[in-house]
């Protein structure tokens, strides 16, 4: 082709067959769950709504409270948090697991919620970055990046504070080369990460309980 | 950091609800009844759809509309402008195509969009999206600007004349010469908040938007014009937004639709992009090809610099930027000649990514100075201090201020320079070569008009108002800063109100430009609070009284004569011994003559140490110092954070970032942030930032010069020049990936 770089002609979407398997493969897994009875409202609509689809309990503590919730099972931990919940500190940076912007805490572990159906964790306990905060008083990670000025526009701001949190409490924060290898899942566009890790340092140096 | 014993570094005013949580970005906002929209978008580059099947998405749970160009709601002012720079709205089109979302089957470019799905919940208008079905008849597309440079049109506007002084090829002449070509790719803002819109119609006349915008002004415009009604009757909400980096700085086509929607569903509809969508639908760095024509003396003058710049854009839209704006006025050279083009491909439009054309330009420019330096035998810095100019060459007039020399010593000590081997490649560390680099930055200093409220009351606080939104620089805190020095009210006790329509008129944010237009507002309508005070304690009984106006002082609540201290009035007791509960001021400030008399540059050094290593390829910045001459600094803690912001997106540019497109397709294979390389954590070394510090004396009473742009202009230029003097590889591409250095050892 001289000057043209791609061919005319018409075509079909290329997705469309996978999708017609993926529809029906929902389907059958509708058919195969009848959904439970008893199960709490949320009070926003959301059962309601949900009615006419399949809706699965979940029972999960999240920042020490027990929630008692239905959701379709194709809700990811992350949708659950901001958009059922009003838990939107955690934020949504890429829905693909590759930002970092959304991490909690699942049992203690630093995860992806965005990467996480909200099924899964059931009987877990989720902390967020809401629950880092005692009533007034800040998280000793969310002191040190004030000081240090760790943030700018503040979107991955509490993904990663739960992730520096889970970095020094795995032992991965003995040398600010170790703190950058360790936190490079959560990406900053900013560019506030010199200062993010100053404030990691800082508080590992510092000796707070995290 | 540097820090000036009057402005002394304060915390980010939001900080605590940035590191809470509790900071509620456009899609936090939890409306009742509230609608999700997904958009779909094309899968072709060029052509048109046949077909587009809905029914299915349209039947499946939860699905409250799904619109196409079959059945989108009319917007009666589509060709409104589309909001920017305070300057005024871009030129219009000149171009044969039109591009209005989903008005037409025609396909102009990937990822356009060609459906958008609303449903009750974000998981099913995910599914019903899923569920469209598109049949195109597709054209060859264009999308491969270095195979259609012979297409370049001279744009229209600012930016499309060709500049010349002095004799044209006059470099040709010279004893030592050079040309280059140089290539920037596609580069991606990415924010890490994705873009959308949350509308909420109130009236049949009245609208709510929460909006990811860079100006909320801007935005409320754009819609007023778009859907013919009163601003008046717009709120435009952005408190806090995370991160524009330029993308934010124009209202998008699909921003409108969403609220056309919202009014046709008669429900709040929420929008926010997928990750690839932020590739297609939101504008980017253009690909441009430059070449630089260099000629100088053996005495290391500049005799002749020519400077050419091609980029792509939309066939919809003419997009330009000030790519070889530096090459005009930066060096004492008595033959100059710049030529910018644009070529109109099948992509969607470009838009302003921070340093804008100008980070594009310096690239060029400053690599090719660092070329003739060493084909000279000069010093890179010595080389540029034998063609500093005190004035401006392109306008003939003083710089209203420029430190340069002094910002090149400092970041030359700071760095190590003497540690710099002038002989390539003769530096190495264990299995390491070792290399440093510098490059100049410069970008315009700014004073738009703005607005300002400013409310002190009897109890000591002052409230300030303006609609400006803080898009992560730490503009609100800067605001308190320059509060705080007019009046002398504790940082404490200042609250700043911005990012809503409500407030007083305010520039979109960027330009590097708010901290003078804004932070001069919200000085002028403080100092107007002074007076008003001073007055109060001279003309009434009082220890004050009869003193004379310039003799008084103001600072921690207490008025009193310079001299003399010991003549004073508590503020608070003034005001309520006259029952002034409150001195509220108003205004807009704007600049005066000096803004014609003077050219206002902002002006950065860079300076990196790189490691390369020879056998896998791989770069690495060890170190960098930036220094930056943008005025008197008014928040330095904040200023210091947006100087290694820049330098971060720098490292990207130089060494990683690059959306790449397979041309056969015309769609990008890499739109996702895990094969779109930003830099990480580990990417980035600790980074000293020094400023100069010393007041612009004509921009604005601050003295303060921009400074967001500075911090990332240049600083791809000194990585490319670090790694030559590693290795004795001249990378001209960016970015530098390990196959470039493998490719040509």
């Amino acid at each position: 082709m001289a000057d043209e770089e791609t061919s005319g002609g018409e075509i079909e979407n290329p997705g469309s067959s996978r999708r017609t398997f993926l529809k029906q493969s929902t389907a059958l897994a509708a058919l195969a769950v009848t959904p439970p009875a008893g199960i709490t409202a949320l009070g926003n609509g959301f059962p309601e709504k949900a009615a006419a689809y399949e809706l699965l309990p979940l029972q999960v503590e999240i920042n020490g409270t027990v929630q008692k919730l239905s959701i379709e099972p194709r809700v990811t931990l992350l949708d659950l948090l901001r958009e059922q919940l009003g838990l939107t500190g955690t934020k949504k940076g890429c829905d693909h697991g590759q930002c970092g912007a959304c991490t909690v805490h699942l049992d203690g572990q630093r995860i992806n919620a965005c990467l996480t159906l909200a099924l899964t964790t059931e009987g877990s306990q989720v902390t967020t970055i809401e629950g880092l905060t005692k009533g007034d008083t800040l998280h000793p990670m969310q002191e040190a990046f004030i000081k240090h000025d760790g943030l700018q526009c503040g979107y991955c701001t509490p993904g990663q504070i739960m992730s520096a949190v889970a970095c020094i409490r795995e032992g991965h924060a003995d040398s600010p080369d170790e703190v950058r290898e360790y936190m490079s899942g959560n990406i900053c566009r900013c560019g506030a990460y010199a200062n993010i890790v100053n404030a990691i340092m800082d508080v590992k140096q510092g000796g707070a309980k995290v | 950091m540097d820090t000036n014993p009057k402005n002394p570094p304060i915390d980010r005013i939001d900080g605590r609800q940035k590191v809470t949580g509790a900071a509620k970005y456009f899609a936090e906002f939890d409306l009742p009844n509230m609608a999700y929209c997904v958009i779909v978008g094309s899968e072709i580059a060029r052509g048109t759809m046949a077909r587009i099947d809905t029914k299915k998405a349209a039947g499946a749970p939860g699905v409250l509309g799904v619109f196409t160009h079959e059945n989108m709601p009319p917007i009666p002012g589509w060709d409104a402008p589309v909001g920017g720079q305070a300057d005024g709205p871009p030129p219009k089109p000149k171009t044969e195509e039109t591009y209005r979302i989903l008005s037409s089957p025609k396909i102009l470019f990937d990822g356009q969009p060609i459906a958008m799905v609303v449903a009750d919940t974000f998981e099913r208008a995910t599914y019903a999206a899923s569920l469209i079905k598109a049949i195109y008849t597709r054209q060859p597309s264009k999308t491969d600007l270095r195979k259609y440079l012979a297409n370049g049109v001279m744009p229209g506007g600012a930016q499309g004349a060709d500049y010349s002084r002095g004799k044209p090829d006059a470099y040709q002449s010279a004893p030592v010469q050079l040309e280059a070509n140089y290539t920037i790719p596609i580069e991606v803002h990415n924010p890490m908040e994705l873009h959308g819109i949350l509308a909420h119609w109130t009236g049949e006349k009245q609208l709510m938007i929460y909006a990811k915008t860079q100006g909320v002004n801007a935005t409320q415009q754009a819609m007023a014009q778009a859907f013919k009604i009163d601003p008046k009757n717009i709120q435009v909400h952005t408190e806090f937004m995370g991160g524009g980096f330029g993308m934010g700085l124009r209202t998008w086509p699909q921003e409108t639709a969403v609220v056309a929607i919202a009014r046709k569903i008669g429900r709040p509809v929420k929008l926010m992009v997928h990750r690839s969508q932020m590739f297609t639908l939101v504008g980017h760095r253009p690909y441009t090809v430059q070449t630089i024509q260099m000629g100088a003396d053996t005495n290391g003058k500049l005799v002749g610099l020519a400077h050419a710049a091609t980029a792509e854009t939309a066939s919809y839209e003419d997009f330009t930027e000030a790519t070889v704006n530096m090459t005009k006025f930066m060096y004492a050279c008595p033959n100059v000649s710049t030529r910018y083009r644009i070529v109109r491909l099948d992509r969607g439009v470009p838009i302003w990514m921070r340093g804008p054309g100008e980070a594009t330009g310096a690239f060029a420019l400053e690599s090719a100075m660092d070329e003739m330096a060493h084909k000279l035998g000069l010093d890179p810095i010595e080389f540029r201090l034998r063609n500093y100019t005190e004035t401006d060459p392109e306008h003939n007039r003083p710089y209203s201020s420029k430190h340069l020399k002094e910002a090149y010593q400092k970041g030359a000590e700071a760095i190590g320079w003497s540690n710099r081997k002038s002989q390539p490649g003769s530096s190495r560390e264990g299995d390491w070569l070792i290399g440093y680099g510098m490059s100049t930055g410069t970008f315009n200093a700014f004073r738009w008009q703005a607005n300002a409220r400013a409310l002190l009351k009897a109890d000591g606080s002052l409230t300030v108002q303006s609609a400006v939104t803080d898009i992560g620089p730490g503009t609100g805190t800067a605001l308190t800063m320059i509060a705080h020095n007019v009046l002398g009210v504790p940082i404490d006790r200042i609250k700043v109100e911005y990012g809503d329509t409500s407030l007083p008129n305010a520039p979109t944010q960027g330009g590097s430009a708010i901290v003078s237009a804004v932070g001069s507002a919200v000085f002028d309508v403080c100092t107007a609070i002074k007076k008003e005070l001073i007055e109060l304690a001279v003309q009434s009984a009082g220890p004050l009284a009869g003193q004379k106006p310039e003799a008084l002082t103001l600072a921690d609540g207490l008025l009193s004569v310079e001299t003399d201290p010991s003549k004073k009035v508590a503020v608070a007791e003034l005001m309520r011994s006259h029952n002034r509960m409150v001195i509220d001021k108003s205004g807009e400030s704007k600049g005066g003559p000096n803004l014609q008399n003077y050219s206002m540059y902002s002006f950065s050094v860079h300076f990196v140490q790189v490691r390369v290593n020879p056998l896998t390829g791989v770069v690495r910045v060890s170190k960098a110092v930036s220094v930056a001459d943008s005025g008197r600094i008014v928040s330095p803690k904040t200023a210091a954070s947006q100087m290694i912001g820049g330098v971060t997106g720098g490292i990207g540019m130089a060494l990683t970032e690059e959306a790449v497109i397979d041309h056969r397709f015309g769609r990008f294979v890499n739109n996702n942030l895990a094969d779109y390389h930003v830099a990480v954590h580990a990417d980035v070394p600790a980074i000293e930032t020094i400023f100069i510090d010393k007041p612009d004396p004509y921009i604005n009473p601050m003295g303060a010069k921009g400074m967001g742009e500075i911090a990332l202009i240049g600083f791809a230029g000194a990585v490319a020049n670090a790694v030559f003097n590693a290795t004795g590889q001249r990378v001209r591409d960016l970015p530098i990936t390990p196959d470039k250095l493998l490719r040509t050892a």
